[in-house]
């Protein structure tokens, strides 16, 4: 039970209180730039989350069973950066192979998502955190879900946002960030939720 | 003459940070205290200018269709130094900047910069390019740093200079704060350079080319 409530509060912790992208600023280009339209957003999110379940799960093994042995951890940036490169690599090419539908729909978010800081910044902070390998997939599935809930939910704000009277000086990103700046605002109000749920 | 514009074009007219865009993530997250800024902004202006000078060099032995992945394992070589460095000499700032630090790599000024500048042109416009891009990142750091450190703690680099009247408003140094600063400095900069900013998307993306070709079409 431990263990469970342990995941628990890592899985609430990294979709509320400690948001990849309106509390860590992980991940701000995606965030601005494909958050106009809610289909965009959906197919980012799940593009990222999958990425970085699967970056997450790669790279904790190669750190403690490669690099800590051979005691060249300082090298875990280079190493996780190509790591991260290969498997969306990889990803995209068995998508396009097998299962071509979702590769078109999915597979233009797949390049960008190799210089995405949320992808590299989760597997830098699973080491940093000193997670097990199962607290380490399930931050990466937090974070991801995380993403995906904020993309949603801004994009949906976005939308609104075309349609109103915007004074000039604001238009386009000023406003953009402004209203991030709210919607970020109102997850401060997720403060404690995790104590109070798990009475931490 | 042509080398003084390379370098001053990125101060303010293409200010990476403020006018193309880009590297918006470090720019919210380490701006607490404009110190913060400063020595994220010098951190990557220093790996700017190598990465920019050894692509430069390298532009013609590296093949056209894995060039982003070896520029990414340059950049991201540079980072280490950099942090092993800032690990040693400066320990309280390496803390302070914490896992930006080494996501310096992913930060798409230093990408943008290779592909668009350092792969097509000789060595030294490169390096007074990344010269000029980095310092007007630093700079962009600096003002979006002080001001919120200003405005959230009252003081400026550490020093206290709102007098004890005005209540410091914390909101500026939480996330929000953040977002909101920035917002206020691009509309800033858009009104003072009457231009407007460009929009966070496809046409400033260092990924675009990538994009195109395996997508076909340009989306978002």
């Amino acid at each position: 039970m431990e263990l469970v409530k342990d995941l628990m509060i890592i899985l609430f912790a990294g979709i509320f209180t400690e948001n990849f992208i309106l509390n860590k600023f992980y991940g701000i280009c995606p965030f601005l730039g494909v958050s106009k339209t809610t289909d965009g957003a959906v197919g980012m999110g799940i593009a990222v989350t999958a990425v970085m379940i699967g970056a997450s799960a790669v790279t904790y093994p190669i750190y403690y069973f490669v690099l800590v042995p051979l005691g060249i951890e300082y090298l875990n940036t280079i190493c996780f950066i190509l790591i991260i490169a290969a498997l969306v690599q990889t990803v995209e090419m068995i998508l396009k192979k097998h299962i071509p539908s979702l590769y078109s729909s999915l597979g233009v978010y797949l390049p960008l998502i190799t210089t995405n800081c949320a992808v590299l910044g989760v597997t830098i902070l699973n080491i940093d955190n000193e997670y097990s390998f199962l607290e380490a997939v399930v931050s990466a599935l937090a974070g991801g879900l995380g993403f995906l809930l904020v993309m949603v939910v801004f994009s949906a704000i976005r939308e609104r946002i075309t349609r109103c009277n915007v004074p000039k000086a604001l238009e386009g990103t000023p406003i953009t960030l402004i209203a991030a700046s709210i919607t970020s605002l109102s997850f401060v109000g997720f403060g404690g939720i995790v104590d109070g749920i798990f009475g931490g | 003459m042509s080398y003084i514009k390379e370098f001053t074009k990125g101060l303010i007219k293409e200010n990476p940070n403020l006018v193309m865009l880009l590297g918006m993530c470090p720019t919210l997250a380490v701006t607490t205290m404009a110190v913060n800024g400063l020595g994220m902004g010098l951190a990557t202006t220093f790996v700017l200018v190598c990465s920019n000078l050894v692509i430069s060099l390298l532009k013609k032995v590296i093949p056209d269709t894995v060039r982003l992945p070896c520029f990414i394992v340059i950049i991201a070589g540079f980072v280490t130094f950099v942090s092993i460095m800032l690990d040693s000499f400066l320990p309280e700032l390496s803390e302070a900047l914490g896992v930006f630090l080494s996501l310096i790599t992913v930060n798409c000024i230093i990408l943008g910069r290779a592909e668009m500048f350092a792969c097509k042109n000789k060595v030294i416009p490169s390096i007074l390019d990344g010269l000029g891009m980095g310092l007007g990142f630093t700079m962009s750091l600096i003002i979006v740093g002080s001001v919120r450190e200003l405005l959230g703690t009252g003081k400026i680099f550490g020093i206290t200079v709102m007098p004890d009247l005005i209540q410091p408003m914390t909101i500026f140094i939480l996330p929000a704060g953040g977002f909101f600063t920035l917002g206020c400095v691009i509309a800033v900069i858009g009104v003072i350079t009457k231009k407007k900013p460009k929009n966070v998307g496809c046409e400033n993306c260092p990924s675009r080319a990538v994009c195109k070709e395996t997508a076909g079409k340009e989306n978002a």
